[in-house]
């Protein structure tokens, strides 16, 4: 089975990384991952798109993924975005980055919604508001997809020293504390 | 599902990685580069294994693309191996320099990241860049996945320095959807690579510079002494075409991974149309394949790996009796409607036995070849195959192209 995942954000966010980290953590499993980004010149603050593709067979597929089944939006100022929800499978999930459920988001194929405020998190555990770390441990957690001890191991390929230290202490916080939503 | 750890030597890691890492592998003496989006990720890579001390090399960060193929120019010229990497305007600015390595017979070994090529800017992919090199008197090799980037750098080299060969190899992959596409490699051990490079040094040497020793190289020829060198250059590449099926069959030994050469054909063998494509469109047109299959559609793809020397021999056998062939394109032959792959092919209709071509052209400025664009020229080329009337040449994502309004 294949999970299609489309990651939406702004440059800075660490957007890219999100899906290489979940990449890494699927091939880690014996699985296949295979993630890339869109986008024209690179810059701080320019809505970012990126899309995974995760499966127990190899994907050879190197399209953008225009049916997601599963959303991860680290920019809160777009939860309201028509562009996000664009094409969205019926039982969709949506894992967003934001201080709480505001109960106003929603979309007809949207079943499942985790909220986890994972910049909160990203500035009490490395002082900036660079969410993606704490968002790959709450996707583990929303999509049951992979263990969180294996998401954390693969944090490893990214940073290093006390900066890997504080990721991973970011990715199990997001594991932990986010919220789930049944829509 | 699995979804706890389980070890392994694949590494996540995007195409700018595999080709660094590639290029790394095979201890290149010198690399000159400079860097251009898609392809910046390349030098950073190898910035970084020449600063650790994982990379012995000279690493040359020169001003501009144009020094940069005359410093590996010279570097070969002088018996080294080298490495570069350039992309789209950046291949431009050095494209005296890379008809010079050609002529010289230098065997430089460069990845090309394919994006579109001035005059219009364009920050995207499309193959635009290698279509407007096509005539330097380079080897062109084109990588559909990661993991291909890395195996073809490897097999430039052995292609590239063999000493019956002895021309530069350029190793071409989309832009965006493969430079920053991010899964599973296997990196070979160093020994591996090691061992299969060997092989060169079995060879007699090639004639190289020295200091204090008088010999020209990429001097004047006139009349008989210039057609004896381009003679010599252009049957060099025709021996490139057998030379590189061997390499892939000892790589496939040596590496567990084979390619089929000059061509990569997927279920062709009882299908009744096919596809022609190169690059990373391959990957979604074998998923598509495997779809349609299921509803019984005989449908197969012919991929193109080597580009130059052009495999007609090779693309003959596989096309010859095949009702309908539609060929991919994703760049522009201007001078002519249809794209240049397709034009090319099309010189060699009459000896398919039947088989009629349509030309297709899409993925250009970063357009993505969904499925359901390889879905509409699936249907297209089947149209053609039950006698129906098709358009030689179809814009598959610029409907306007299609119709007789535009001028």
């Amino acid at each position: 089975m294949m999970s299609e995942v489309r990651f939406h954000g702004r440059g800075g966010q660490g957007v890219v990384t999100t899906s290489k980290i979940l990449a890494n953590a699927f091939a880690r499993t014996g699985q296949f991952g295979a993630s890339f980004p869109m986008f024209g010149f690179e810059r701080r603050g320019a809505p970012v798109t990126a899309f995974g593709r995760f499966s127990d067979k190899p994907v050879r597929e190197k399209t953008q993924i225009y049916n997601p089944n599963i959303l991860v939006v680290l920019d809160p100022s777009q939860k309201h975005s028509p562009t996000v929800f664009d094409g969205l499978l019926p039982g969709g999930m949506l894992l967003l980055n934001d201080k709480k459920n505001t109960g106003d988001v929603s979309h007809e194929n949207l079943r499942k919604l985790a909220v986890v405020d994972a910049n909160g998190i990203a500035m009490e555990e490395i002082g900036l508001s660079i969410p993606n770390t704490v968002v790959v441990g709450a996707f583990a957690k929303m999509s049951g997809l992979l263990d969180i001890a294996t998401v954390v191991a693969a944090l490893a390929d990214y940073f290093s020293g006390k900066k890997l230290a504080a990721n991973e202490i970011c990715a199990q916080r997001g594991f932990q504390e986010v919220q789930m939503f049944d829509l | 599902m699995n979804t706890t750890e389980t070890p392994s030597r694949i590494k996540v890691i995007t195409g700018n990685a595999a080709a660094a890492i590639a290029a790394k592998l095979a201890r290149p003496d010198v690399v000159a580069a400079y860097p251009i989006t898609p392809q910046t990720e390349v030098i950073e890579q190898i910035s970084t294994f020449h600063a650790s001390g994982e990379m012995d090399c000279e690493l040359i960060t020169v001003e501009g693309e144009n020094s940069a193929m005359n410093a590996v120019m010279a570097a070969s010229l002088a018996g080294g191996r080298v490495f570069t990497a350039s992309s789209s305007w950046g291949l431009v600015f050095m494209y005296d320099a890379v008809l010079a390595v050609a002529g010289a017979r230098a065997p430089v070994v460069m990845v090309n990241v394919n994006r579109e090529t001035p005059g219009i800017i364009a920050v995207s992919s499309g193959q635009q860049d290698m279509i407007s090199t096509r005539d330097a008197g380079w080897i062109f090799l084109i990588a559909e996945d990661c993991q291909e980037v890395l195996d073809l750098v490897l097999q430039a080299y052995r292609l590239a320095e063999d000493y019956d060969i002895q021309l530069p190899v350029m190793v071409h992959y989309d832009g965006f959807f493969l430079s920053y596409l991010s899964e599973g490699v296997d990196i070979p051990e160093q020994e591996t690579v090691d061992r299969f490079l060997s092989v060169l040094e079995t060879q007699p040497k090639r004639t190289v510079l020295h200091p204090g020793e008088k010999l020209g190289v990429g001097s004047h020829g006139i009349l008989g002494g210039y057609m004896e060198l381009r003679h010599k250059h252009v049957t060099a590449m025709e021996r490139s075409k057998a030379k590189f099926e061997e390499i892939d069959k000892e790589f496939s030994g040596i590496f567990g991974r084979s390619y089929g050469g000059q061509l990569e054909e997927y279920r062709t063998d009882d299908a009744d149309i096919v596809l022609v494509g190169s690059g990373s469109m391959c990957g979604t047109i074998k998923s598509v394949i495997d779809d349609q299959r299921e509803k019984g559609v005989r449908i197969g793809l012919v991929k193109i790996r080597m580009y130059r020397p052009f495999p007609h021999k090779a693309l003959v056998a596989a096309l010859k009796g095949k009702k309908a062939v539609g060929v991919v394109d994703r760049s522009l032959a201007f001078g002519f409607d249809g794209g240049p792959i397709y034009t090319e092919l099309k010189a060699f209709e009459t000896r398919m036995d039947g088989a009629q071509l349509v030309s297709f052209i899409d993925g250009i400025a970063n357009t993505d070849i969904t499925k359901t664009n390889v879905d509409k020229m699936i249907q297209m080329t089947r149209d053609l195959a039950d006698g129906k009337d098709v358009p030689e040449v179809t814009w598959v994502s610029y409907p306007e192209a299609n119709t007789k309004g535009e001028k």
